[in-house]
């Protein structure tokens, strides 16, 4: 499956269109992820705790939309875009979506 | 007696955020100068137009992301000159910081690329809640980018 934030596959021609599909996930902080992120909120920079959790749920969502695109027959998904946005305190919700079509 | 503990604790944690987080902040900045200089050869645009380009073998995705949060002294700080307005200036190296290490993980992601067409930067703010104590405050940074591989 090849994936590109692009309108295109660069090298390769589009032959089919499947529309629109997507993948979400929604997530909440772990409770000694948060302990952690709150100690190091004293001292600022990165929070390793909250970066995972938010990459994994990314894959995941991204697993999602790839999972729905080759249930349609598609062997790549173009001009895929991310949005976060969080849905209850303390917990975000990730979705990912994309066109899926076909490749040659 | 109890009123002069509470200060002495906000005391503290305004100097461990000043002392310990200037240091990180520093140590940091070092680290993405040395970084940003090993992806300096390779073009990172924010255009998706790859007509002109025609020897493209492969084509594929780079995400990175980053949580950045800002150290107690500068969040004070900021708490303060919010009665005044105007610009904050304690909160743009957080910003540029987690830019600038987020845009390095996307390229690290695909370290053998040969350029990075269709950059997007998108930023969120985690976890934030005005008015309640003890939250966790950050900004979420993501960058996604179409990484290409020339023909050679």
């Amino acid at each position: 499956m090849i994936i590109t934030n692009l309108e295109t596959v660069p090298g390769k021609t589009i032959v089919e269109h499947y529309g629109l599909v997507s993948g979400s996930t929604v997530r909440a902080k772990h409770i000694g992820k948060d302990l952690m992120a709150g100690l190091k909120n004293i001292v600022g920079g990165e929070l390793t705790g909250y970066t995972e959790l938010l990459s994994e749920a990314r894959d995941e969502s991204m697993k999602r939309m790839t999972a729905q695109a080759e249930e349609l027959g598609a062997n790549a998904i173009v001009n895929v875009r991310f949005s976060t946005s969080s849905v209850a305190q303390g917990a975000a919700e990730l979705y990912t979506y994309g066109t899926a079509v076909k490749i040659e | 007696m109890e009123a002069l503990i509470q200060i002495g604790i906000v005391a503290v944690l305004v100097c461990l955020g000043f002392f310990i987080g200037r240091i990180a902040e520093k140590r940091h900045y070092a680290s993405i100068h040395a970084r940003e200089k090993e992806y300096i050869q390779k073009p990172t645009m924010n255009w998706d137009n790859v007509e002109n380009i025609d020897d493209i073998s492969q084509a594929q995705l780079a995400v990175g992301s980053v949580v950045i949060s800002l150290d107690y002294y500068k969040r004070i700080l900021a708490g303060f000159k919010m009665f005044f307005g105007g610009e904050l200036r304690s909160y743009a190296p957080l910003l540029d910081r987690g830019r600038r290490e987020a845009i390095l993980r996307m390229k690290e992601s695909c370290p053998n690329a040969d350029a990075y067409v269709n950059c997007r930067v998108e930023s969120s703010a985690i976890a934030k809640t005005l008015g309640k104590k003890n939250t966790v405050g950050g900004v979420e940074v993501l960058v996604y980018a179409t990484a290409l591989y020339y023909r050679k």
